[in-house]
């Protein structure tokens, strides 16, 4: 896990220690119109002003050790701390999904049960179709349809959550249903499997052979092996969320995380685009580490 | 020999009562029939069987019974009178008030039939808890008490245990107790003990009589293994393609199986104390018919050596009832005069072996800490079949991995003709080597790619190994081939996935020989198959090894089938070989503890033969734990304290080429008493 | 010999893809070259892709999910390379701006619209498809290659072979899709063939994963240690023996990674990061539509793009589905 982070870091180091971002940096040190303005002397006063004739590995020690001490530079296009702007980014992003998953996870789980434990009938058959027209949808065609429907036909949200009056729910309620819609509906056809498979295992005979009563059978057997995958799949599903964070936030214009990286690439504003990623690669290393532990204490037949 | 009925002083009222039974099972439109017109009478502690062989329908009359057919299976006719009450007119509630506390059910792979994330003693406990409502403390209590019951040790370790970490034989008992924690009044068994190995079989077998008795249960046993049946069962039933053929008492149905199917079923399974040469394994023809494809008339009427056209296939046979409770569906029952000589002897002239063609000696292999082979030693001679002998865990089949290559060994040698195998892997072998050395393999359904046609990977082999180059004669010697191992030639341009599993297995016969090796390793290769689709398959490839001259390397862990087709046996018990010699030697003493054991364990269904008794042994441990002594201490009866756990077991000679590992005097082993005896008629 | 050919489905069912594929990737990313002929490229096409759908309908006759799904996919394939010759308003020149559906102006009239520059919406929709066909199934394709071939190797081979390949993967799939998505595109400018590389960067290692585990699996198969005892070439072994029959989960999975990157290319154009204005191009309607629709009776301008891109990834999600669902029940 940690070698991954760390080649990570290395990739993305090597990537922007290219000439074309080195420009770009001294541009917006030095001042001026563009890179096209820059000229050549300049550049190479600057290269040898800031210690880039040092070979690759000691820069990027030198960058790593930085980061260890929380100096993650400058915003180039917002003249912040790059810091600050995370942390604010972060915390607006956290927000949203918190309250993704708060209304996701019972949804979803609940929704795929009652379809496996009742294959075939109605039910199953309506769940099964929501979902997979749900996923079915991209994010930008669901907030598209959702800002059609909610916002400008019927009025009851604003159509954009870009905040600017300050913190308000009725703004959040947008992104929060466009993420919801294809989240509950892929984690419920999930669900919907592993507890098919479960329904149709052995043991579960056995247990309806018992003499049990179904609630039993459903609670104890069912339940506690059907959900093994889904709780593993809900911890992978934090870089799932990211991704689709990022088109959300742009789309309705909300001061996320997600956003903060879009405009960082657009813009070409290395120091936050770095540490953007790492960040973001972080999450993902993390949660595949969640899920892999949740797998693990969950399932009495693997061991650590 | 069969159990003491108990003794019934007036008729009572029978306790299950199948009428006219017919199940179908519906794939898309269709709708399958899986059992017609299935009729058993069982009487309060009475002992039932019900045999047939894979597809005939017999764990689908249990699943009928507690009424758990799945969304497909429907029951489309008939009464299931349980004490009297239609099962099929219960209420939901009834129904499941009966099952668990009337009736319960033991099923086939034990490791699956319990729940993998809650512990065994949860398990137990909810039996008692929910069917009669006892509290927490007093389910415990029976628990425990009926794992003692169930001959298990260890039983407040074993309740906070879960499946996995208990070995099959546990596992399968844990069911049982499951079963009988509710006192039922039925318990149904479906093939409890096909899973597990042959001394672990006999345990449960022995467990599951005794119960019977003490308890006064009436039981249903399903089983493919006629011979096991009858050492428990008062009565049995045969099927065939869904369909009743034969019910009769036990003593009866060996004495005098009056239908055709019954009497080959006889045949065909391997016998061990009878020689081979007066009693030789007959093949039954054919194989059981689709659901779908079913013959008009008798359905076992195209593989019966007794078909009379126009009679037999003229319309449904009907089931006669004869005199001594007797039934049986076939026209010509009474009037047929069994043909006292077998119709085909498969048994022939025997060569005499030739030199040494495979030496081992000291073969080990060991996965870190775990040893599966250690200092294995014999010697192949060429044209000689060697049958290698042992259960799961033996470590015989990676003996044969080592020697394909599929492995290598961690020391010791396997010479092959001088070339050195035992750490030469596959990849690094001369083309001469791979086509000396080939395989036929244990499971039927993986043995043959199921993407390519059979002609084709039949036909892969002799291009590969440079037997034949033009095209023409490459298809004509598969013809040859496909010919030899009886199929018919249009099977060649089909895909395994259109084959059944003896025919799958024919082929890769067909595969093995292909390139005219020297040697042959054939690992469990008819284990997967049903009793009368193995004889085939067994005849075949020992007619395929005599004509070619081939060596034979024969795996396999049942005793009674290596009898009929090896000429000498290894026997292997957690990875060390501890008895080797001939056929006749190792079934007659002296044995190895460990052979007395396997030979003591096999079911015998000719009723002139008797078993003696073995002394009771205590479940194997686990392969990673051994004792630093002879393996087989733990579990021996004859065990020497402070000297059997701690020191390796000496090698001794009794007959050239007769050795077995044992600790005990020459004497005392010489002397034990044949486990196995003919009465004379 | 030809007979035997010509009766296996396969080898026709790759011919008609072959058929359908080329002359769209050559019309698509070549027009410029081809002038005046380009249009003919695509004649041959048509007919096969009717042929197609024919064999696909017997294919999944069983399974109604797999039907519709394969319907709408197949509608969209024949709009792909039919829309040339089918009478439609061309599909950049503006006539009159923010027409309502139905409506008439100028003599034309826009049975879905036009949009805020006066286009036709009808004709954008109808033409929009096919670069998302084109470059969808081009970088799926390219996907799949880099992913099948490197879960083979390391499934089979094991050893150092898996650790490199396994942590390359693990090392790709730990940035978020986006992320990679957007610092590719920046980094290497926006083009068609940087979305195939961007995609294949992305879906390349979870295919390979799937490839792996199933080889690893299949490994194992007595059919397997037949071939290795007899000597077979470890390449044989896995493009012979393992490769055929790791087909099924696989046809499976490409038919629901054609929807993901349909999705992915649709929202990177929306983002900016794709395929480049002035061709017609459904994320690039919404972009365009979600700026100027602020009042409800322009919602035409966004929902009938986004109906369009859903219908076609709910296409390919059915037949995965119906797919499964068959090769379950067999």
């Amino acid at each position: 896990m940690l070698l991954i982070m760390l080649a990570a870091s290395v990739l993305l180091f090597a990537v922007f220690d290219t000439d074309q971002f080195r420009r770009k940096v001294a541009v917006a040190e030095l001042g001026g119109f563009g890179v096209a303005t820059l000229s050549e002397q300049d550049y190479q006063h600057w290269l040898s002003r800031n210690g880039f004739e040092q070979p690759f590995w000691t820069r990027y020690g030198q960058w790593l050790a930085r980061l260890s001490h929380g100096e993650l530079g400058e915003s180039l296009e917002k003249d912040v701390p790059v810091a600050t702007l995370l942390q604010e980014s972060i915390a607006h992003t956290a927000i949203l999904g918190f309250f993704v998953f708060l209304f996701m996870i019972p949804l979803a789980l609940l929704l795929g049960l009652l379809a496996g434990v009742n294959e075939g009938s109605l039910l199953d058959r309506g769940i099964s179709l929501l979902s997979v027209l749900t996923t079915s949808t991209p994010q930008i065609a669901t907030a598209v349809l959702l800002t059609v429907v909610l916002a400008l036909g019927l009025n009851w949200v604003p159509a954009k959550s870009a905040m600017l009056e300050g913190w308000s729910f009725r703004e959040l309620i947008l992104p929060l249903l466009t993420l919801l819609i294809y989240e509950v509906g892929y984690l419920a056809r999930m669900t919907r499997a592993a507890t098919l498979e479960v329904m149709a295992a052995p043991y579960v005979r056995t247990a309806v052979l018992k003499g049990l009563p179904w609630s039993r059978v459903v609670s104890r057997h069912v339940l506690r092996n059907a959900l093994i995958v889904p709780v593993t799949l809900i911890c992978q599903e934090l870089n799932g969320l990211l991704s689709q964070i990022v088109v959300v936030e742009v789309f309705f214009q909300y001061a996320g995380f997600g956003r903060m990286l879009f405009d960082a690439a657009s813009f070409g504003d290395i120091q936050v685009l770095q540490a953007a990623t790492l960040v973001a690669v972080l999450v993902a290393v993390l949660s595949q580490f969640l899920s892999d532990a949740a797998y693990v204490a969950l399932n009495p037949r693997v061991q650590f | 020999m069969p159990l003491e009925a108990a003794p019934r002083a007036a008729p009572t009222a029978p306790l299950l009562e199948v009428r006219h039974l017919s199940v179908a099972y519906s794939l898309g439109a269709r709708a399958l029939p899986v059992v017609m017109d299935f009729n058993l009478t069982l009487l309060p502690g009475e002992s039932h069987g019900l045999v047939g062989e894979s597809g005939c329908g017999k764990s689908t009359v249990a699943l009928a019974i507690m009424q758990w057919l799945g969304r497909q299976g429907r029951i489309t006719s008939g009464q299931l009178l349980f004490k009297g009450r239609d099962l099929r007119l219960l209420s939901g509630d009834e129904l499941r008030r009966t099952r668990g506390a009337q009736v319960a059910m033991i099923y086939q792979e034990p490791m699956a039939s319990l729940n993998p994330t809650m512990r065994i003693g949860a398990q137990l406990t909810e039996v008692p808890r929910y069917n009669e409502g006892v509290s927490h403390r007093a389910a415990r209590a029976r628990a425990l008490a009926m794992l003692n019951r169930v001959q298990l040790a260890d039983a407040l370790r074993i309740m906070e245990a879960y499946p996995h970490q208990l070995s099959g034989g546990q596992q399968q008992r844990i069911v049982i107790a499951m079963a009988l924690l509710s006192n039922p009044s039925l318990l149904l068994l479906d093939e409890p003990t096909t899973a597990l190995d042959v001394t672990v079989e006999a345990g449960i077998v022995d467990l599951i009589g005794s119960l019977s008795a003490e308890y006064g249960m009436s039981m249903l046993y399903i089983s493919h293994n006629l011979a096991l049946l009858r050492t428990i069962c008062q009565r049995i039933t045969v099927m065939y393609a869904g369909q009743v053929v034969e019910t009769a008492e036990t003593a009866a149905l060996f004495a005098d199986p009056h239908h055709p199917y019954t009497r080959e079923l006889l045949a065909a399974m391997p016998q061990p104390a009878v020689h081979k040469h007066a009693q030789p394994l007959r093949a039954i023809p054919g194989q059981p018919p689709a659901p779908d494809a079913r013959p008009p008339g008798c359905a076992f009427g195209p593989r019966c050596g007794y078909f009379v056209a126009g009679r037999c296939d003229a319309s449904d046979v009907p089931l006669k009832v004869e005199s001594g409770g007797r039934q049986t569906r076939c026209l010509r029952a009474g009037e047929i005069a069994w043909q006292v000589s077998p119709p085909e002897l498969i048994d022939g002239p025997t060569r005499s072996p030739g030199a040494t063609a495979l030496k081992v000696r000291s073969l080990s292999k060991s996965y870190g800490p775990v040893s599966a082979n250690e200092c294995v030693t014999f010697d192949v001679r060429a044209g000689e079949t060697v049958a290698l002998v042992g259960e799961s865990g033996s470590g015989k089949s990676t003996v044969a991995r080592i020697l394909m290559g599929l492995t290598q060994a961690t020391s010791g040698s396997a010479a092959l003709d001088g070339v050195e195998l035992a750490q030469l892997p596959v990849g690094r072998r001369p083309a001469a080597t791979l086509r000396a050395l080939q395989m036929i393999f244990q499971n039927p359904f993986d043995t043959l790619n199921p993407s390519h046609t059979v002609g084709a990977q039949i036909a892969r082999v002799i291009r590969k190994f440079r037997i034949e180059r033009d095209k023409t004669r490459i298809d004509a010697r598969v013809q040859e081939l496909l010919a030899q191992v009886q199929l018919p030639a249009e099977l060649a341009s089909r895909r395994p996935g259109q084959l059944s599993g003896g025919q799958k297995q024919r082929v890769a016969i067909a595969r093995a020989f292909a390139g005219q090796p020297q040697l042959v390793v054939a690992d469990e290769p008819v284990s997967s198959l049903d009793v009368s689709v193995q004889a085939t398959v067994v005849a075949l490839l020992r007619d395929i090894q005599r004509e070619s001259g081939t060596t034979l390397l024969f795996i396999s862990h049942d005793l009674a089938l290596v009898r009929q087709l090896a000429d000498r046996v290894i026997v292997m018990y957690q990875g060390k070989v501890i008895e080797q010699g001939t056929v006749e030697e190792l079934f007659a003493p002296p044995y190895h503890p460990y052979t007395e054991a396997l030979l003591a364990a096999i079911p015998i269904a000719d009723p002139r033969v008797t078993r003696r008794k073995m002394r009771p042994s205590v479940e194997a441990p686990s392969v990673s734990l051994p004792p630093t002594g002879c393996r087989f201490s733990s579990r021996c009866a004859y065990r020497i304290r402070g000297t059997c756990e701690v020191q390796e077991p000496p090698v001794r000679e009794f007959a050239p080429g007769h050795r077995i590992a044992c600790h005990l005097p020459a004497q005392e082993l010489s002397q034990m008493q044949p486990i196995f005896e003919v009465i004379r008629p | 010999m030809l007979a035997r050919a010509l009766v296996q489905p396969g080898r026709w069912a790759t011919l008609l893809v072959l058929l359908v594929w080329l002359p769209l990737i050559a019309y698509v990313m070549f027009r410029s070259a081809l002038g005046g002929a380009a249009s003919d490229v695509l004649l041959p096409a048509v007919p096969a892709v009717v042929a197609l759908y024919a064999l696909g309908l017997a294919r999944c006759r069983g399974s109604w999910v797999a039907s519709v799904g394969l319907t709408l996919v197949c509608f969209w394939f024949v709009i792909a390379v039919a829309v040339p010759f089918l009478p439609l308003t061309d599909p950049d020149k503006p006539i009159a701006a923010l027409a309502l559906p139905g409506t008439t102006k100028h003599g034309v009239h826009f049975i879905l619209g036009s949009d805020a520059r006066g286009r036709d919406m009808l004709s954008r929709t109808l033409w929009g498809c096919q670069r998302v066909l084109v470059w969808g199934i081009t970088a799926t394709a390219a996907a799949y290659a880099v992913g099948v071939v490197l879960g083979l190797l390391g499934g089979y081979l094991g050893g150092w072979c898996d650790d490199v390949v396994s942590f390359i993967g693990n090392l790709l799939l730990s940035f978020p899709v986006m992320v990679l998505f957007i610092l590719i595109l920046n980094l290497l400018g926006q083009s068609g063939f940087n979305i195939v590389i961007a995609v294949t960067s992305s879906s390349a290692p979870m295919i390979m994963r799937i490839v792996r585990g199933l080889t690893l699996e299949a490994k194992n198969r007595d059919y397997i240690h037949a071939a290795q005892t007899r000597g077979e070439h470890p390449l044989w072994v896995m493009g012979v023996e393992l490769l055929p029959n790791v087909r099924g989960p696989l046809i499976v999975d490409a038919c629901l990674r054609l929807g993901y990157t349909t999705v992915a290319i649709t929202t990177l154009t929306f983002l900016g990061l794709g395929l480049q204005p002035p061709d017609p191009d459904w994320g690039l309607m919404i972009k365009e539509g979600a700026t100027a629709a602020l009042l409800w009776k322009y919602s035409y301008l966004i929902t009938i793009p986004a109906l369009a891109v859903s219908s076609l990834i709910l296409g390919f999600n059915m037949i995965a589905d119906g797919m499964r669902e068959l090769s379950g029940r067999s």
